[in-house]
C-alpha cells in the first residue's frame, strides 16, 4: 500500500496543548475562518482522568463520521475508538471546518486529524520518556497506558501525564504510522452513535427540552414567490398560552404546546403580495431551455465537431430530464435559539455549524463571536441542511423573546414547501460513433438547469463540445445541493447517451466502453462489476434487464450494474438486483462506507424511479409522503458492493460517487428488458409506459 | 378541554392532563418527556412515530391521547430491560441498521410487534411488516437483516 501518497495531506504544526480541563469550560480561541488550526490543542483534549476527547466541525448526519474520526485518532493513540469521546459541529468548542458534504470529511478532515494524532502520540511518549526515565524507542502504549517494555510494571497513564497542568510543547512534523501498524484501519469497528440510536436516547435538535421553551410555528404563503402582507391575529391571539411575533414578513404563532402552536397558527388570516412564477412541473423543461438559451455558453471544446460528425457512421440524438427532487431528510429541519446576555445559541440541525453562524450572525447583525451553533445528532441531511434558513428563522425570533428558547421545528409540508430541490435540467446530445465502432468521432452536449460538472469521464473523444448557461436565477423554485450535485444529471445522460449508442451500432455497453475508456483504474473497475455480477454482456435489449453505467465524483469512480423487471401493462419498474463496484482510495472504514454505498443506492432508486416534486406556479404540490414517495422496503433490490483493491491513493469520501451512476444503470436496465428508452427521471409508471409506446414493433 | 387520561407507559401506570383528542406522539413527548418517538410526517405515512399501544403498532401521530386510556402503551424507552437491549435493539446495533437513526425507533417499534407474533417470518413477510415505515438514509437492507436475525434469537428459527 502506498501510505505516503495518503500522508502527503497531513498538516503537522509547531505547537501541541494539552488541556486538562473538562470540556467546555475553555473555549479555543476561534482560529482563523478558511483555515484548518496548526496545533493539535483544537482536535484533542486529555483530561486528568485520562479521557481523550476529540473535537472536529464536523457532524452526525449518519454517514459515520463520528465513528470512522474517532477510528483515526484511536489508531495512533492505540486506544479503542469508544474510548474517544467525539465533540462534534460546536462552533465555540471546536476549530474552524468546511461543511459536512460534498465528500469532504475523509478526503480533508481525516489527514489532518490523523496529524494531530500522531503529534499528540509523539508528545505523550516524550512525556513518558522522561517520567519513566527510559528512551521513547523503550516505550509502548495501549488504552490510555504507557510502559516501558522491558520492565511493564514501570508505566504510566495518559492521565497522570497531564494532570493538572497546561503544557505546550515544540515539535517537528511528526507522521502517522505505518499502514502495515494500523490496527484499526481496515476494520469494521462497532459505530459510536449505535446504542444511542437503537435505545431513543440519541438527542436530535427537536428532543432538546430546555426549561420555558416555546415552539414557533410560522405563517407561511401559499405560493413560492409571495410574502405577508397583512395579518389578522385575532383568533389566533384568543387561544390561552399564545404569544405572536412578528419581524417584517415573518409572523410565528408562539406557545409552550408545538401542536397548540400548529393549531393557533390555522387561526390566523393573511393576505400575501408579489408574484408567482409562470410556470409548472410540466412546462418546466421548455422554460430552462428557453430561459437559458441566450446565456449558452461554450464550457469545454475539443477538436472540430463538425468534421467529427461526418466521420460518424451512428448517429444518436436525445434529451435527457430530470425533475425537481427533494432532500425530504425523515427529519424535517429543526433549530433552538435562546437569545441571552448578547449572545445567540443555536442548537441545530445542520451540516454546517460555521455556516449557520456565519448566515445567522449577517441575518441578525451580530458578530460571529456572537452567535453560537451546537450541532445535534442531525437526522438525515443529503445536502439539505448546508443551509440553514430554519436556524435564522428560529433566532430571529429568539431575539424578541430574551431568554425563552425558541424551537422552529418544520412541519413535513414546510420541509417541502421550503426545500432547496435538486435542480430539474434538460441536457441535449448529440454525438456519433465510427463506422469501426471504437470511436467518439463527436460529442455535443447543451444543459439547461446545472452546469457540465462531471459531465466528462475518461472516454476518448475525437471531438467535443459542451455548453452550459451563465444565466443568474434560472430557476423559478429554489434549488440547492442534493448529494453529487450536477454529477448525476450528467451522468444519467452520458451513461444512457452511450447506451443508445452502443445498442444502434449493434454493441454491447461493455464491450463499446471498454474500447472508450482511457483510465486504467476505471477499466479494471469495470472489469470488477462485471465480473462480479457474473454476466455475458450482449448487444441490447437482451430481455435480461440488465444494464451498466459508469460515474465519478472528484477521483472516486464508481460502475454500476442493475438487474430490473418492467411490467409492461403497468409500467411498475422493479428493480432486483444492483452492484456498485467502488473506487475511493483508501477505505478506513470498510463498513461505514458499505453502508454508505448501500444508501446511495437506496436513495437513488427513489430518485431513479419515483421521486418527484410536483409543482404548479409557485404552489408545491407535494405536502407529504402520500404524493412524493420514497422507496419503501418492497422497492430495495438485493444489493452488492465490492471495492476496488486500490494502493495508489488517499481516501476519496464516499458520500457522493455511489449515487452518480445509479439513475442511468437502471434506465439502461428498462432498455435492455424492454427496449424502450426512458429519458425521463424520475422514470413513473406513466413515463415508462410512454417510452414503450415509442418502441418499434418487431 | 383538559381531561384526565390513565394508561400505562413501558410498565407503569401514569395519569396525563390534556385534551382527549391530543395526539399521543405529543403527550409523549412534549408532556412525558419521551423523545425517542420521533416525528416524521404527522400523518401515518412513516412510522417515525410507531409505538405499541396494547402490543399492536400504531403510528402515535394519528392516535389520540384518548384512544389508549386504559391501555398499555410501550415506547422505543421501554423496550430494554434492566439495561438488558431487547432483542430487535441487539440486532440493529450488531447491523448497523441504521444511518442518522431519525427512523430508528419506529422500525425497531414495528419490527418488535411484528416478531413477537411472527418469529419465523420469511423475507417477503417481514419486507411486508415494515413497508409502512420510511427511511430517507436506505438502511432497508441491513434493517431487514436485522428483523430476520432477532427473530430467529426470539426462538423463531426457521
Ligand atoms: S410521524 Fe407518525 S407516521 Fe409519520
Ligand atoms: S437511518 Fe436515517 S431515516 Fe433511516
Amino acid at each position: 500500500m502506498r501510505r505516503r501518497d495518503f500522508l502527503q495531506g497531513v498538516a503537522v504544526g509547531a505547537l501541541t496543548f494539552f488541556f486538562t480541563t473538562p470540556l467546555g469550560s475553555a473555549p479555543i480561541v476561534p482560529t482563523r475562518p478558511g483555515t484548518y488550526p496548526e496545533d493539535f490543542n483544537a482536535y484533542l483534549k486529555i483530561s486528568a482522568d485520562g479521557r481523550v476527547s476529540c473535537l472536529v466541525g464536523k457532524v452526525e448526519l449518519g454517514q459515520g463520521s463520528m465513528t470512522v474520526l474517532a477510528m483515526l485518532v484511536a489508531e495512533e493513540l492505540e486506544l479503542d475508538p469508544a474510548q474517544v469521546d467525539m465533540v462534534l459541529g460546536d462552533t465555540d468548542l471546536c476549530p474552524w471546518d468546511m461543511p459536512t458534504g460534498g465528500s469532504l470529511t475523509m478526503w480533508h478532515t481525516a489527514p489532518v486529524l490523523r496529524g494531530a494524532a500522531a503529534e499528540a502520540r509523539a508528545v505523550l511518549l516524550r512525556m513518558a520518556s522522561k517520567a519513566l526515565g527510559a528512551p521513547v524507542s523503550g516505550l509502548t502504549l495501549k488504552d490510555g497506558a504507557i510502559w516501558v517494555k522491558a520492565t511493564p510494571a514501570s508505566r504510566t497513564t495518559f492521565g497522570e501525564l497531564v494532570k493538572g497542568r497546561k503544557m505546550e510543547r515544540h515539535l517537528g512534523k511528526v507522521k502517522p504510522k505505518p499502514l502495515s501498524d494500523c490496527t484499526l484501519i481496515g476494520r469494521r469497528v462497532p459505530r459510536k452513535d449505535a446504542l444511542a440510536k437503537v435505545t431513543g436516547a440519541a438527542q436530535y435538535a427537536g428532543d432538546l427540552r430546555l426549561p420555558g421553551t416555546l415552539h414557533a410555528c410560522i405563517l407561511r404563503p401559499p405560493a413560492q414567490g409571495l410574502t405577508l402582507a397583512t395579518a389578522d391575529i385575532a383568533a389566533a391571539e384568543r387561544v390561552p398560552g399564545v404569544r405572536i411575533v412578528r419581524d417584517g414578513p415573518l409572523l410565528a404563532v408562539l406557545h409552550p404546546q408545538p401542536d397548540t402552536a400548529r393549531k393557533a397558527l390555522a387561526l390566523v388570516k393573511g393576505t400575501f403580495e408579489g408574484s408567482e412564477p409562470d410556470v409548472d412541473d410540466v412546462r418546466i423543461y421548455q422554460y430552462l431551455v428557453d430561459k437559458a438559451a441566450p446565456g449558452q455558453r461554450v464550457v469545454i471544446s475539443r477538436g472540430d465537431v463538425a468534421a467529427g460528425e461526418k466521420r460518424a457512421a451512428t448517429v444518436v440524438e436525445a434529451e435527457y430530464r430530470n425533475a425537481y427532487e427533494s432532500h425530504a431528510t425523515l427529519e424535517p429541519h429543526t433549530s433552538v435559539a435562546k437569545w441571552e446576555e448578547g449572545r445567540m445559541t443555536v442548537w441545530a440541525s445542520t451540516q454546517s455549524p460555521f455556516v449557520f453562524r456565519d448566515t445567522v450572525a449577517e441575518a441578525l447583525k451580530l458578530g460571529q463571536d456572537k452567535v453560537r451553533i451546537i450541532a445535534q445528532f442531525v437526522g438525515g441531511g443529503f445536502g439539505g441542511k448546508l443551509v440553514g434558513p430554519g436556524a435564522i428563522e428560529a433566532a430571529r425570533i429568539a431575539r424578541q423573546v430574551p431568554g425563552v428558547p425558541i424551537q422552529v421545528a418544520w412541519n413535513r409540508e414546510e420541509d417541502f414547501f421550503l426545500d432547496g430541490y435538486r435542480p430539474a435540467a434538460v441536457v441535449k446530445i448529440r454525438s456519433g460513433l465510427d463506422a469501426g465502432r471504437g470511436a467518439i468521432t463527436f460529442w455535443d452536449s447543451t444543459v439547461a438547469g446545472v452546469s457540465q460538472g462531471e459531465a466528462e469521464l475518461s472516454y476518448d473523444m475525437q471531438s467535443n463540445r459542451y455548453q452550459a448557461p451563465t444565466v443568474p436565477n434560472l430557476h423559478p423554485l429554489k434549488v440547492g445541493a442534493w448529494r453529487a450535485p450536477n454529477a448525476h444529471t450528467n451522468a444519467f445522460a452520458r451513461e444512457s447517451q452511450l447506451d443508445a449508442l452502443a445498442a444502434k451500432a449493434g454493441l454491447d455497453p461493455v464491450t463499446l466502453r471498454r474500447r472508450l475508456i482511457t483510465d486504467a483504474r476505471l477499466l479494471r473497475l469495470l472489469d470488477l462489476a462485471v465480473e462480479t455480477f457474473d454476466w455475458e454482456p450482449a448487444p441490447g435489449p437482451t430481455g435480461r434487464g440488465i444494464g451498466l453505467a459508469c460515474g465519478a465524483w472528484r477521483q472516486g469512480l464508481v460502475v454500476a450494474v442493475a438487474q430490473v423487471t418492467v411490467d409492461k401493462t403497468t409500467g411498475k419498474v422493479k428493480t432486483e438486483r444492483f452492484l456498485e463496484a467502488v473506487d475511493v482510495g483508501l477505505v478506513v472504514n470498510p463498513d461505514g462506507a458499505r453502508q454508505q454505498v448501500e444508501g446511495a443506492i437506496t436513495m437513488c432508486i427513489g430518485q431513479a424511479l419515483s421521486e418527484e416534486i410536483h409543482f404548479k406556479g409557485g404552489r408545491i404540490l407535494d405536502k407529504n409522503f402520500d404524493t412524493y414517495l420514497l422507496p419503501r422496503f418492497s422497492a430495495i433490490p438485493r444489493i452488492q458492493v465490492v471495492f476496488a483493491d486500490n494502493a495508489t491513493s488517499v481516501s476519496q469520501g464516499i458520500g457522493e460517487p455511489p449515487v452518480v451512476p445509479v439513475a442511468a444503470a437502471l434506465a439502461n436496465a428498462v432498455f435492455d428488458a424492454t427496449g424502450a428508452r426512458v429519458t425521463h427521471v424520475p422514470f413513473t409508471p406513466e413515463r415508462v409506459l410512454e417510452a414503450l409506446k415509442l418502441v418499434p414493433a418487431k | 378541554m383538559n381531561a384526565t387520561v390513565s394508561f400505562t407507559l413501558n410498565g407503569q401506570p401514569v395519569t396525563v392532563a390534556s385534551p382527549r383528542d391530543r395526539m399521543l406522539v405529543w403527550v409523549l413527548r412534549d408532556e412525558l418527556g419521551l423523545t425517542g418517538t420521533k416525528v416524521g410526517c404527522e400523518a401515518g405515512l412513516c412510522g417515525a412515530c410507531t409505538v405499541l399501544v396494547d402490543f399492536e403498532a400504531v403510528p402515535s401521530c394519528s392516535t389520540t391521547l384518548g384512544d389508549v386510556a386504559g391501555k398499555a402503551v410501550l415506547t422505543i424507552e421501554g423496550l430494554a430491560l434492566d439495561g438488558h437491549l431487547n432483542p430487535v435493539q441487539k440486532a440493529f446495533q450488531e447491523h448497523h441498521a441504521f444511518q442518522c437513526g431519525y427512523c430508528t425507533s419506529g422500525m425497531i417499534m414495528a419490527a418488535w410487534a411484528f416478531l413477537k407474533k411472527r418469529p419465523k417470518a420469511t423475507r417477503s413477510e417481514i419486507v411486508e411488516a415494515m413497508e409502512g415505515n420510511l427511511c430517507r438514509c436506505g438502511a432497508h437492507v441491513r434493517i431487514l437483516d436485522a428483523v430476520e436475525s432477532a427473530g430467529k434469537a426470539m426462538g423463531g428459527v426457521r
